[in-house]
C-alpha cells in the first residue's frame, strides 16, 4: 500500500512523516526517527521493552500501528529527561543499579512514568501490578524495585518542597 | 518471517455507520482491529490471513459504558482498563473486573478490548466465563441493522462465531440481577500476567440455607469454546449442598469438558482442576448459607 503522510507527536515535537498506514510505531521510531530507545523485545506484546506513552498512557508500541497515535502526545524514553537532567526514575536506576543487560530498562521506566502520573503514592503491591508486564531476563528485579522505590520517594519529597 | 507494512492495506472510517458500509460492500474481505493486542501479534509474525485492516480503535460509538436501569451497556470497543475502573461494574460484575484485572498486563488492558476478546474467541480469553456466568447478550450491527442475542452460545466452535462477515458487535449488555449473589472468580495459569489460563472459572449463585436457588459456572480453557456447565448447573439446582453433592458436581463437571494437552498444560490436569474449582465455589457457596 502506498505511504501517506502523517504527523506525529514525538517528545514535545511534532514530526510531518511518509509512512505505510500499517506501520508499527516501533519500527517508525527506531527506523524513520533514529529513536532506538524503545527496543524490540518479543514483537509480541509480551515483554514490554517496547513501552511508549500515548497521551501519558503506557502501550506496547511493537503492536500498535504508528498512524492510529495521530493527534496524540508519544513519549518515549528519550522524552523522559527533563531540562538535560536526568528524571528521578533514571537517576535512581544509576544509583540503586537497576539496569543490568539494560534492554528491558526504557519499557520499565515508561511504565513507571504511567504509574507515577497516575498515583503519586503507589503501595508496594500497586507497583508490582502495575509492572506485571514488563519483564527482566536478567532477573535483576530486586535492584530495580529499590530503584523504583527510591524514585517515587524522591518525586513525592520534591512534590512536597515545592508546595 | 515479520510482515511487510507495505503488503497492507489500512483504513480507518469517522463512524461505526461508515465502518459497516465498509464491510458490507465486501463481506469477509476487511479484518476489523481495535485495540490491536491479539491482530498485530499475528501480523508481527507474518501470521495475518487478512491483508486488509478496517481500524475500529477510536470510534465513539463503541466506547460507551452505559448505565441503565435493568442492564450495563458495554461498548463492544471499551478497553480492559476502562472496565476495571468502572465504579459500577466493580460492585455489580466483580468477576468481570477480575479479568480485566488479570488480562494481559497494564500496557495490553489499556488498548485489549472486550469485543476484541470475544472475536477473536480464544477458549482461554479471560473475560468469556465472566460474560457465560452473568448471561451477558450481545447487540451485533451491520447496514442490515441491529439484532440482539445471548451470548451463549455465540461461539460455534474453535475460533468460531456466529458474527456474519458484515457484522460488528456493538454492544455487550449485562443484565443488572445478581447483585445479592455469591461469586467466584479463579486464573489458573503458571503467573496471572501475560501468561494464558491453564483454567479459568467464573461462577455465581445463591443459597437459601443450604439448598441451592441458583448458580451459574463458566469455566474457559477446557473445551473448544468458553463453556457454561449446564448440566452440573442442573443436577446442583434445589440441591441441599454436602460432601456426597460436591463429589457429584466434581465428576459431573469434569464429564462436561473437553481439555486437551497442550504447550500450557494437560488434559489431566484441567481436569482435576476443574472438578477443584467447582468444589472450592461450593464450599464458598454453602459458607454463605451458613453465615
Amino acid at each position: 500500500m502506498k505511504k501517506e503522510l502523517v504527523e506525529l507527536k514525538i517528545n514535545g515535537r511534532t514530526h510531518e512523516l511518509a509512512i505505510e498506514p500499517s506501520a508499527l510505531l516501533l519500527d517508525v521510531l527506531r527506523q524513520d526517527l533514529g529513536l532506538t530507545g524503545s527496543k524490540r523485545g518479543c514483537d509480541e506484546s509480551s515483554c514490554g521493552a517496547c513501552t511508549v506513552l500515548v497521551d501519558g498512557v503506557a502501550m506496547m508500541s511493537c503492536t500498535l500501528l504508528a498512524a492510529s497515535c495521530q493527534e496524540q502526545e508519544i513519549t518515549t524514553v528519550e522524552g523522559v529527561s527533563q531540562h538535560g537532567s536526568l528524571a528521578a526514575i533514571q537517576k535512581a536506576y544509576g544509583d540503586w543499579g537497576g539496569a543490568q543487560c539494560g534492554f528491558c530498562t526504557p519499557g520499565f521506566i515508561m511504565t513507571v512514568k504511567s504509574l507515577m502520573a497516575e498515583n503519586p503514592d503507589p503501595s508496594e503491591a500497586e507497583v508490582r501490578a502495575a509492572l506485571s508486564s514488563n519483564l527482566c531476563r536478567c532477573t535483576g528485579y530486586s535492584q530495580m524495585y529499590a530503584a523504583i522505590k527510591s524514585a517515587i520517594a524522591a518525586e513525592r519529597n520534591a512534590m512536597v518542597e515545592a508546595k | 518471517m515479520r510482515s511487510d507494512p507495505k503488503d497492507y492495506e489500512l483504513v480507518a472510517p469517522g463512524s461505526l455507520q461508515a465502518a459497516v458500509g465498509l464491510l458490507a460492500r465486501s463481506p469477509g474481505e476487511w479484518l476489523p482491529i481495535a485495540g490491536g493486542t491479539d491482530v498485530m501479534v499475528q501480523y508481527a509474525a507474518g501470521k495475518l490471513p487478512s491483508r486488509k485492516l478496517v481500524s475500529i480503535w477510536n470510534l465513539a460509538e463503541l466506547r460507551s459504558i452505559e448505565v441503565l436501569a435493568n442492564e450495563i451497556r458495554l461498548g463492544a470497543g471499551c478497553t480492559y482498563t476502562n472496565i476495571r475502573e468502572h465504579g459500577v461494574i466493580g460492585r455489580e460484575f466483580p468477576m468481570l473486573s477480575s479479568a480485566a484485572r488479570w488480562t494481559g498486563g497494564i500496557a495490553n488492558q489499556n488498548r485489549g478490548t472486550l469485543g476484541g476478546n470475544i472475536v477473536n474467541a480464544s477458549p482461554a480469553a479471560d473475560s468469556l466465563p465472566a460474560l457465560l456466568a452473568y448471561d451477558a447478550e450481545l447487540i451485533l450491527i451491520s447496514v442490515r441493522g441491529e439484532r440482539r442475542l445471548p451470548y451463549a452460545g455465540f461461539h460455534a466452535g474453535y475460533k468460531k462465531t456466529k458474527l456474519a462477515p458484515d457484522e460488528l458487535i456493538r454492544a455487550v449488555c449485562l443484565p443488572r440481577r445478581f447483585s445479592g449473589y455469591v461469586c467466584h472468580a479463579r486464573k489458573v495459569g503458571s503467573r496471572n500476567a501475560q501468561a494464558i489460563s491453564k483454567v479459568c472459572m467464573a461462577a455465581l449463585g445463591r443459597v437459601a440455607g443450604q439448598t441451592v436457588e441458583d448458580v451459574h459456572i463458566a469455566v474457559g480453557s477446557v473445551a473448544p469454546v468458553p463453556l457454561r456447565l449446564s448440566e452440573t448447573e442442573l443436577m446442583l439446582r434445589g440441591k441441599v449442598i454436602n460432601e456426597s453433592l460436591v463429589s457429584a458436581a466434581k465428576k459431573m463437571a469434569v464429564a462436561e469438558i473437553r481439555p486437551i494437552d497442550d504447550i500450557r498444560s494437560t488434559a489431566k490436569y484441567r481436569a482435576a482442576v476443574t472438578g477443584n474449582l467447582v468444589a472450592e465455589f461450593l464450599n464458598l457457596l454453602s459458607a454463605d448459607g451458613k453465615a
